[in-house]
C-alpha cells in the first residue's frame, strides 16, 4: 500500500454521546484514526464496541437527537466535516464518501426500481441527464457481476436474492466514484459462498478503482483475508491498531488476544474447550477515567482501575492502549 | 472414530425423507407445483454423537431438522428415533414421545415467551409431561438452571432481561427439561456474538458429555461444525451432497461443493489467506421449486460433465463411512473409459479413486 501517502480522511479525537432517559451513553470516546487512499482498513470488535456509531458520527448518519457528536474533527479534502454547512455534508455523502449497510434487505426501498435507486446519486450529485445515468447504472450493475444487466434495470429489489442485493448496494455506494468507501458488515448476512464471491469483488474493485475502504466486522476471518491495517474496538476506544498480520501474529491487547481465541481454527481438534471472554461489554454512562476492558480481563492490575490507558506507539504503524506487556507478562515500561 | 462407531447403536435412522410444501395459484389456490424443500434424504444418528448438518441459506436444512421431530408432517420417508417410529405416527400418539427428542432454536428471542419468567418457560414441558408439582417441580427447574450455568436468583425473570446469550441458556434448559435423549439445535449460535458463541458451544458439549446426549447440530457456520461434530452432512438444494466422519470430509472433500464451500470459509490467519486457493461458486443457488435436470449442482459445478445434467447421481459409499452423490465417483462411468471431458474433470481427483 502507498506508504506516506496524505490520509484521505483523518478523524481526531472524535466523541459522541447518546443522550437517552436513562442518562447518557457515551459511546465512542476519543477515536482517532486516518486511512489513506486504496487503503482497506479493517475494523473490528463485538457488538457494542462503537464499530458502527463512529463510522456514522463521521459523516452525520445518526439521528440528533439523541445522539450528539460532543467533539473532535473529521478531516476530508480539507474540509472539517463536523463543522460544515448541512449542504456541503450532503453533497460529500454518497458522492465523495459511498456506505453499505449491513442489511441488503431493509437498506433498499422496495416501491423504486433497482434502476431509479442506482441512477439517484448520479443525477443528484453528478447531474447526468437520464439517458447517461441509466447507461452508467447498467456498467455499475455489470461491473458487480449482475448478469443480464440492462434489463435487471427494471426490477425491483424483491426480485433479486441476497448476494444480488448486496451487489446492488455496493453498486449505489460506487456509483459516483467515491474516494471512501465505509462497508458495515456488509457480508454477516450472507453466506460464505456468496461472501466469497463479493471480496473478490472488492479486492478487484479496489485495485481497478483505488479508493480507500473502512471495512466493520466481527469475522476476523474475512479481516485476515482482505484487510491492510486493522483497528480493534472496545468500550467506544481504539484499544489496538496494526498492520494486518502483526495483528493476527503479534496481538499486543488481552482483548484482542481473547478475541483470537474464540474462533474454532479449522484444524482444531473436539474435546479441546473453546476459550471464552466471560462478562460483556459495559455501557459507558461517563467518559471512561479507567480500562473498560478492566473487568473481563485476566491481566489487570491496580493500574488498570486508577487511570485509563492511552495508546501506546510499538512502532512498525502498531499501537496499543494496555499497561500490560504480553511479552514480559508484566506492567508495560515506558 | 469410524470403526468405534460403527459399534454404536443407532439412535435416528432417517431413511427417503421428503418434505415438500405446495404452491398454490388462482383463486382456487390449485395447486400447481412442489417447493421441494427436502427431497429424498437419508442419513443415521449413532448415540452419543454429534452430526452437523451444513448448507448454504435456502438447502432445506433446517426442514429437515424439523420434519424428523415432526414439527412438520414430512411427506414421504421413514423416521425412527430409538426404536419408535416416528415419522408416520399419528399426531395422538406422537405427544408421548416428545420428551425423547426436542429442539433448541436460533432466535432465543423469538422463542421464548415474553409474558411468562424464566420459571415458567423451563418448567412448561414438566408440568405438561410429568408427575411434578410444587416444590418438587421448582426444585427440577432449579436443577436445570443450574445445569446451564443460569444463576437461580434469575428464576422470576423475564426474558427481555437477559442477553442473547442467557437466553439460549434458557431455551437449553427447557430442551433438557424431560430428559431427552435427541436433541436437534437448529442454528444455536447464529445469532450470538462471537465470544458469546465459544460460551453455548461449550455448554452443549460439557451437556453432551454428561448426559450422553445426541445433536442433530444445524448450522451454516462451518468452522463451529468442525470443532462440535464428530460427523457432517452437506446438503445443496434439498439434497445431501457428500456424508462422512469430520477429519476426512473437512480434510479432503469428495464432492465439488463441499471442496467450494469449505475453500469459502475465510481463515483467521493473513498468510494462510494469501497463500489460499478459493474456488468461487458463479451465480446463486437454484429454485428448489425447479431444480435443474440431472445433478442438482450441475448449473454451478466447477468440475461439470455431459451425464451431470442428464443423471441424477445417487448417494453411494465411496470410502469406509463416506457417502457421496456424484459422477466423479461413479464406477460405471469410470469402466467405460468415459467421455473427453470426463476424463479431463476426473483428472485432479485421481488420488482419490487408486
Amino acid at each position: 500500500m502507498p506508504d506516506g501517502a496524505v490520509p484521505v480522511l483523518d478523524v481526531r479525537d472524535l466523541k459522541t454521546v447518546f443522550r437517552t432517559r436513562g442518562g447518557e451513553v457515551h459511546a465512542v470516546n476519543s477515536v482517532s484514526f486516518d486511512i489513506r487512499p486504496g487503503e482497506l482498513l479493517g475494523v473490528v470488535g463485538e457488538s457494542g464496541s462503537g464499530k458502527s456509531v463512529t463510522m456514522m458520527s463521521l459523516i452525520g448518519l445518526l439521528p440528533s437527537p439523541p445522539a450528539e457528536v460532543r467533539g473532535g474533527r473529521v478531516l476530508f479534502a480539507g474540509t472539517d466535516l463536523l463543522r460544515c454547512p448541512p449542504e456541503h455534508l450532503r453533497s460529500v455523502r454518497g458522492h465523495d464518501i459511498g456506505f453499505i449497510f449491513q442489511d441488503p434487505m431493509t437498506s433498499l426501498n422496495p416501491v423504486f426500481t433497482v434502476g431509479f435507486q442506482i441512477m439517484e446519486p448520479l443525477r443528484r450529485h453528478k447531474g447526468m441527464t437520464r439517458a447517461a445515468a441509466r447507461e452508467r447504472a447498467r456498467e455499475l450493475l455489470e461491473m458487480v457481476g449482475i448478469p443480464d444487466a440492462g434489463r435487471r434495470l427494471r426490477d425491483y429489489p424483491h426480485q433479486f436474492s441476497g448476494g444480488m442485493r448486496q451487489r446492488v448496494m455496493i453498486a449505489i455506494a460506487l456509483a459516483c466514484d467515491p474516494k471512501v468507501l465505509i462497508a458495515d458488515e456488509p457480508t454477516t448476512a450472507l453466506d460464505v459462498t456468496i461472501q466469497a464471491q463479493i471480496l473478490e469483488l472488492v479486492r478487484d474493485l479496489r485495485q481497478k478503482l483505488g479508493m480507500a475502504i473502512v471495512w466493520i466486522t466481527h469475522d476476523l476471518g474475512v479481516i485476515a483475508g482482505i484487510a491492510d491495517r486493522v483497528i480493534v474496538m472496545y468500550g467506544g476506544q481504539i484499544v489496538e491498531q496494526a498492520p494486518v498480520r502483526a495483528l493476527f501474529g503479534n496481538p499486543q491487547h488481552p482483548y484482542t488476544r481473547a478475541l483470537l481465541k474464540t474462533i474454532p481454527h479449522v484444524p482444531g481438534a473436539r474435546r479441546e474447550k473453546l476459550s471464552v471472554i466471560q462478562g460483556q461489554p459495559p455501557i459507558l454512562r461517563a467518559a471512561p477515567d479507567s480500562c473498560a476492558f478492566r473487568a473481563r480481563c485476566a491481566h489487570a492490575f491496580d493500574r488498570c482501575a486508577r487511570e485509563n490507558p492511552v495508546r501506546i506507539d510499538l512502532g512498525g504503524g502498531h499501537d496499543v492502549a494496555c499497561f500490560w506487556d504480553p511479552a514480559t507478562g508484566g506492567p508495560r515500561h515506558g | 472414530m469410524a470403526e468405534a462407531a460403527a459399534a454404536r447403536r443407532k439412535l435416528v435412522e432417517v431413511q427417503g425423507l421428503k418434505m415438500y410444501f405446495p404452491i398454490t395459484a388462482g383463486l382456487l389456490r390449485r395447486k400447481v407445483g412442489d417447493v421441494k424443500a427436502v427431497d429424498d434424504v437419508s442419513f443415521e444418528l449413532y448415540e452419543g454423537e454429534t452430526l452437523g448438518l451444513v448448507g448454504e441459506s435456502g438447502c432445506g436444512k433446517s426442514t429437515a431438522g424439523r420434519a424428523i421431530i415432526r414439527l412438520y408432517d414430512p411427506t414421504a420417508g421413514r423416521v425412527r428415533i430409538d426404536g419408535h417410529d416416528i415419522g408416520s405416527a399419528p399426531q395422538s400418539e406422537l405427544r408421548r414421545f416428545r420428551p425423547l427428542m426436542q429442539m433448541v432454536f436460533q432466535d432465543p428471542q423469538a422463542s421464548l415467551n415474553p409474558r411468562m419468567t424464566v420459571a415458567a418457560i423451563i418448567g412448561e414441558p414438566l408440568g405438561e409431561h410429568t408427575e411434578l408439582r410444587g416444590d418438587a417441580l421448582l426444585r427440577r427447574v432449579y436443577e436445570l438452571m443450574d445445569a446451564v450455568g443460569l444463576n437461580r436468583s434469575f428464576a422470576n425473570r423475564y426474558p427481555h432481561e437477559f442477553s442473547g446469550g442467557q437466553r439460549q441458556r434458557i431455551g437449553i434448559a427447557r430442551a433438557l427439561a424431560l430428559n431427552p435423549k435427541f436433541i436437534v439445535c437448529d442454528e444455536p449460535i447464529a445469532a450470538l456474538d462471537v465470544s458469546i458463541q465459544a460460551q453455548v458451544v461449550n455448554l452443549l458439549e460439557e451437556l453432551q458429555d454428561r448426559l450422553g446426549l445426541t445433536y442433530l447440530f444445524i448450522s451454516h457456520d462451518l468452522s463451529m461444525v468442525r470443532h462440535i461434530a464428530d460427523r457432517v452432512a452437506v446438503m445443496y438444494l434439498g439434497r445431501i451432497a457428500e456424508i462422512g466422519p469430520r477429519d476426512g470430509l473437512y480434510e479432503r472433500p469428495l464432492h465439488p461443493y463441499t471442496e467450494a464451500l469449505l475453500s469459502a470459509v475465510p481463515e483467521p490467519d493473513p498468510n494462510v489467506e494469501s497463500r489460499r486457493r478459493r474456488i468461487i461458486l458463479k451465480g446463486d443457488v437454484p429454485s428448489p421449486a425447479n431444480p435443474p435436470p440431472g445433478c442438482n449442482f450441475s448449473t454451478r459445478c466447477p468440475k461439470v460433465m455431459d451425464i451431470c445434467r442428464r443423471i441424477e447421481p445417487v448417494v453411494a459409499e465411496v470410502e469406509p463411512g463416506r457417502r457421496v452423490a456424484c459422477h466423479l465417483y461413479d464406477k460405471t462411468i469410470e469402466t467405460a473409459g468415459g467421455t473427453a471431458a470426463a476424463t479431463e474433470a476426473r483428472a485432479p481427483n485421481k488420488e482419490t479413486r487408486t
